[in-house]
């Protein structure tokens, strides 16, 4: 499945400049007692580029950075950060990272908080820069626990990047962020990258991998179930999806050549198929009265959807064998 | 010894002595205003052992005498360990429980600070709150208990004190690596309270049962208390080197405990 997919990846990209690998897992497996959290992922990171690891909530994304970080060593597998260990300390001054925390010493205020985490490091940021790069020019005095939770991740994200890292690890960097922060938290990373900064985020929104990212790799339940550019991806499930309202039963929606699927949503019927015009023909000559028509192109979330349950059923079935 | 500059420089990244400096200048100062900031927090460390010194020491026992000495004199060394230990304990094991638990010590982790740093802040906070109450206790003895000592007598004994906060960060460290962010302060007190108890600071010792007088012997505030007395010319009813020698294994012993629950937290996360 894997393979299958960079094949076609190689035949379609027209992005082939060399690029190195900045970091990598290598048939990495990680187990926690009985959970097996990574099953075999291989998975690089290449210089310049964004890549977004994206799959649902305890896909092991959080694993995979954590892993990459260091802060724990893999049960089978090889992790290489910059050709080297990541428990390295010389790479720790290349990386920033943005993790998911509950809690963070609330009576700093955010320029200490800056301070100290740039401290650190060799070569660091000035204090303005970080606080422009963060938007948080207006907020240098507050204390932590003052801030709002948008704010908050602000902050952690002013901490990953005071550093002036080479490598980047954003686990779940838009998770409550209000529309307005995580375009400004996306316009962010984009510039990061055009500073020749490497990026690695982990998501649970499409919307944000298919903005964002050069790549992206589909997780879930702990395998790499697809590779690809979004376009790739997309590419997973071809066709249109139509939507309308209609009388014509779901039955006999069926019976028409190429659909691939039928289903009711809340009042419409929702069709997916190869190819909209032969379908839009049957269902408006046997329903004068049809309305509400929409016709879309199957997007990255029914490719995801696609690919998880798949992968899903895959797993159920290799567990009755 | 060859292992040991290999975990030493796998844990650093190289940096200039005077980089390392500063990051721990750094680190220590702002582990010091975090609890600083906490009224609740320095307010509780401050207001017990300075309530129980004016109650017993200045309210009650302005007249009295305690082994041969004077009680508000008496008082300022066991209260004094009391605090020291509180301040301590607190300092150490809560922030790290919390710090663990809740994720924040992953970010540190994750970025190039020298791991010993986030340890010898900690330290370091818990010595200079130690140290506050023990100039708390001591001025409140000099202006309301008529207690003098020289002033060698004093440094000699706020030093004791303050170096006796380090057996209790190590037991703190220890604790913080075995308990979680909720249960750390409820641990704590359930060792620190009776701790102080068995080791006569909150009653003398020589009015404490005497099957608790033998516990004491186990209790490293016990030790320490009694090398506070020793310097103020009481306590030192085994000589002074028995209660430091007591003191160092105390340390070294939770340092190892401490270090496989450092060990422990590379292999497997929480939270």
């Amino acid at each position: 499945m894997i393979a299958e997919l960079e094949l076609q990846t190689a035949g379609n990209s027209q992005l082939t400049q060399p690029t190195t690998t900045v970091a990598s897992l290598e048939n990495v497996n990680k187990n926690y007692e009985a959970v097996r959290a990574l099953r075999d992922v291989n998975f690089e990171v290449r210089s310049g580029e964004i890549v977004a690891l994206l799959g649902p909530n305890g896909a092991g994304k959080t694993t995979a950075v954590q892993l990459f970080l260091g802060l724990m060593p893999p049960n089978s597998g090889k992790v290489r950060v910059f050709g080297a260990d990541p428990t390295n300390p010389e790479n720790r001054m290349r990386t920033g990272a943005m993790l998911q925390v509950g809690r963070v010493p609330e009576t700093l205020r955010v320029r200490e908080h800056i301070d100290l985490f740039s401290s650190y490091y060799q070569k660091r940021l000035q204090l303005a820069q970080v606080l422009a790069a963060a938007g948080l020019e207006k907020l240098s005095d507050r204390k932590f626990g003052e801030l709002s939770g948008g704010q908050k991740q602000r902050v952690l994200f002013a901490l990953a990047i005071c550093g002036d890292p080479d490598l980047l690890f954003l686990d779940e960097p838009t998770v409550g962020l209000d529309v307005e922060a995580r375009r400004m938290l996306w316009d962010e990373i984009r510039r990061m990258v055009c500073r020749g900064k490497t990026v690695l985020l982990t998501t649970h929104y499409l919307q944000e991998a298919d903005a964002l990212a050069d790549r992206i790799a589909v997780i879930n339940q702990g395998e790499i179930i697809a590779q690809g550019t979004p376009a790739e991806i997309k590419a997973q499930t071809r066709g249109k999806k139509i939507r309308c309202i209609t009388s014509i039963s779901l039955g006999t929606i069926r019976q028409f050549p190429g659909v691939e699927e039928v289903r009711e949503d809340r009042e419409a019927v929702q069709i997916r198929a190869d190819e909209a015009e032969p379908i839009l023909r049957e269902l408006l000559s046997r329903d004068p009265n049809l309305s509400g028509l929409e016709v879309t192109s199957a997007g990255l979330e029914e490719a995801f959807l696609a690919l998880t349950a798949e992968s899903k059923d895959a797993n159920n079935g290799s567990g009755l064998n | 010894m060859s292992t040991a500059s290999i975990a030493l420089r796998r844990t650093t990244a190289e940096r200039s002595f005077g980089h390392t400096m500063t990051i721990y200048l750094k680190e220590a100062k702002y582990e010091f205003l975090k609890y600083l900031r906490l009224r609740v927090y320095t307010a509780s460390l401050l207001s017990f052992p300075t309530m129980f010194y004016i109650l017993f020491g200045l309210v009650l026992g302005q007249n009295q005498f305690l082994a041969g000495m004077r009680v508000p004199t008496y008082l300022i060394a066991t209260y004094g360990t009391f605090g020291v230990m509180g301040a301590s304990l607190f300092g150490t094991a809560a922030g790290l429980a919390s710090d663990r638990g809740l994720g924040w010590l992953q970010v540190k982790r994750a970025s190039p600070m020298p791991p010993f740093a986030y340890f010898a802040a900690k330290i370091i906070t818990s010595m200079i709150f130690s140290t506050v109450i023990v100039l708390v206790l001591f001025a409140l003895g000099v202006a309301f208990g008529h207690v003098h000592m020289p002033f060698a007598q004093f440094l000699i004994l706020l030093g004791v004190l303050v170096a006796g906060s380090l057996p209790f960060s190590a037991m703190g460290l220890a604790l913080g690596y075995f308990t979680g962010p909720n249960s750390a302060p409820t641990t704590i007190n359930l060792i620190y309270l009776p701790m102080s108890f068995a080791s006569g600071l909150w009653m003398p010792f020589m009015f404490l049962p005497k099957a608790v007088r033998t516990i004491a012997l186990a209790m490293p505030p016990y030790h320490l208390s009694q090398l506070a007395l020793g310097v103020v010319g009481s306590g030192a009813h085994e000589s002074s080197l028995r209660h430091w020698e007591f003191l160092v294994a105390f340390t070294l012993i939770c340092l190892g405990v401490a270090r496989i629950g450092f060990q422990r937290d590379q292999e497997k996360m929480y939270g």
